[in-house]
């Protein structure tokens, strides 16, 4: 069973839901947290434990300039306008290279191989005898962390149960995170703005064919226009977390919510059950 | 010498364009026959890799020097290790305008 927690907009509560849902599953569940929100990775700040580091890499294209004949063709094949060919030499921008790997296969006469960049790194921990968290790390300056995204997701997925913190938006981070899981929580909070992005948000994670679902974040008790969007569009409405100053205060020393309220303890473990139900069993 | 002019247009009464790598157009002369040409950029809404993408059709046309208003940091590495000469011209005049600058020698080398 793999849930990616997504929102559209920033800030409305996703690594708050993912900390405490994992947490609180991890109860009686082995349970993987996977932080894909590569760029501002903050999971750790709940668990107090980065774990052991690894290096992620991206191979990126060199060119053999005694094989070269300069034709051109890896640049006119490059999308992405990595590969610059001059009369007698070959730029590679690194920064813009994709890793597709497309321009080692074009080349007629094989003049290009692959060395690894270092682009990040991702962090292993065990928090206790059934969480761990998977974190995922862009270096800075770094403008691509599809690889990194990739690689803490394969990391985790050989785990029966997985939740995966996805970054705002509904760029390619946030495809990439979605694409391949069984259910998807897109956390809302009751603004304007909440709503706007989260029209966003389902309609990508539709497009993906991901099931979903709302939860509410600081919700203010008006949520009218959040429910008639997810009533026209089929979307249930899983959990409203109210906007709470005692939540706040918790969340604000870095803690998790959920310790402290057993209440809150039975609505994640519900909730696992019913999106579990929603998909057709425990996988 | 071949020179090439960024514009908004296909000719060189159209006004000149500021931006280097979603040119619209780009006006090649040559000053030594005469011979002029406009190439439409096939990358004005390419997501990225427009600068360096747009330096590759300079070199690909044996041009000298460029003339626009700004560059980004890829298309002037690019442009960088070209050879090409780059001087700047970023007043809303037409292509024709900013050839005769040029060639009075009245625009800044930025590059």
């Amino acid at each position: 069973m793999k849930i990616v927690v997504a929102s559209g907009k920033g800030g409305t509560g996703k690594s708050t839901l993912s900390a405490n849902f994992s947490y609180v599953i991890s109860g009686n569940r082995d349970v993987v947290l996977v932080d894909c929100d590569v760029e501002e990775p903050n999971l750790h700040l709940f668990f107090e434990e980065k774990g052991k580091e690894s290096i992620v890499t991206l191979p990126i294209p060199v060119i053999d300039e005694n094989k070269c004949d300069f034709c051109g063709k890896c640049g006119e094949f490059c999308q992405y306008g990595a590969i610059t060919v001059l009369k007698d030499q070959v730029m590679v921008l690194q920064n813009l290279c994709h890793s597709c790997g497309g321009c080692l296969i074009v080349c007629p006469n094989d003049a290009i191989s692959e060395v690894p960049k270092t682009i990040g790194v991702l962090w292993d921990a065990q928090i206790d005898s059934n969480l761990r968290l998977i974190t995922g790390v862009l270096n800075e300056g770094e403008a691509n962390g599809i690889e990194i995204i990739k690689t803490v997701k394969r990391l985790s997925e050989s785990s029966p149960l997985v939740i995966y913190d996805s970054s705002p938006g509904t760029a390619c981070p946030v495809i990439e995170t979605v694409e391949g899981a069984d259910f998807c929580i897109l956390v809302t909070e009751s603004t304007p703005f909440g709503l706007h992005d989260l029209k966003l948000a389902a309609e990508v994670v539709k497009k993906i064919g991901v099931p979903s679902g709302v939860v509410i974040n600081r919700s203010d008790g008006s949520d009218n226009e959040t429910e008639e969007f997810c009533r026209e569009n089929d979307l249930e409405i899983l959990l409203k977390i109210p906007f709470d100053r005692e939540i706040a205060a918790i969340q604000n020393r870095g803690e998790l919510f959920s310790v402290y309220y057993p209440d809150w303890q039975k609505q994640f473990t519900d909730l696992l059950d019913h999106i579990e139900s929603l998909c057709g069993g425990n996988r | 010498m071949k020179i090439c002019i960024t514009s908004k247009g296909n000719s060189l009464d159209s006004p000149a364009e500021r931006s280097f790598g979603r040119s619209p157009y780009f006006i090649i002369v040559d000053d030594e026959t005469g011979e002029e040409k406009s190439i439409a950029n096939e990358n004005v809404d390419a997501t990225g890799g427009v600068g360096p993408k747009s330096a590759q059709l300079l070199i690909n046309n044996d041009v000298n020097v460029l003339i626009t208003g700004q560059m980004g940091g890829n298309a002037q590495r690019a442009v960088e290790v070209s050879g090409i000469e780059v001087y700047q011209y970023k007043d809303g005049g037409s292509v024709r305008e900013a050839l005769n600058l040029y060639k009075e020698g009245n625009l800044e080398k930025i590059l």
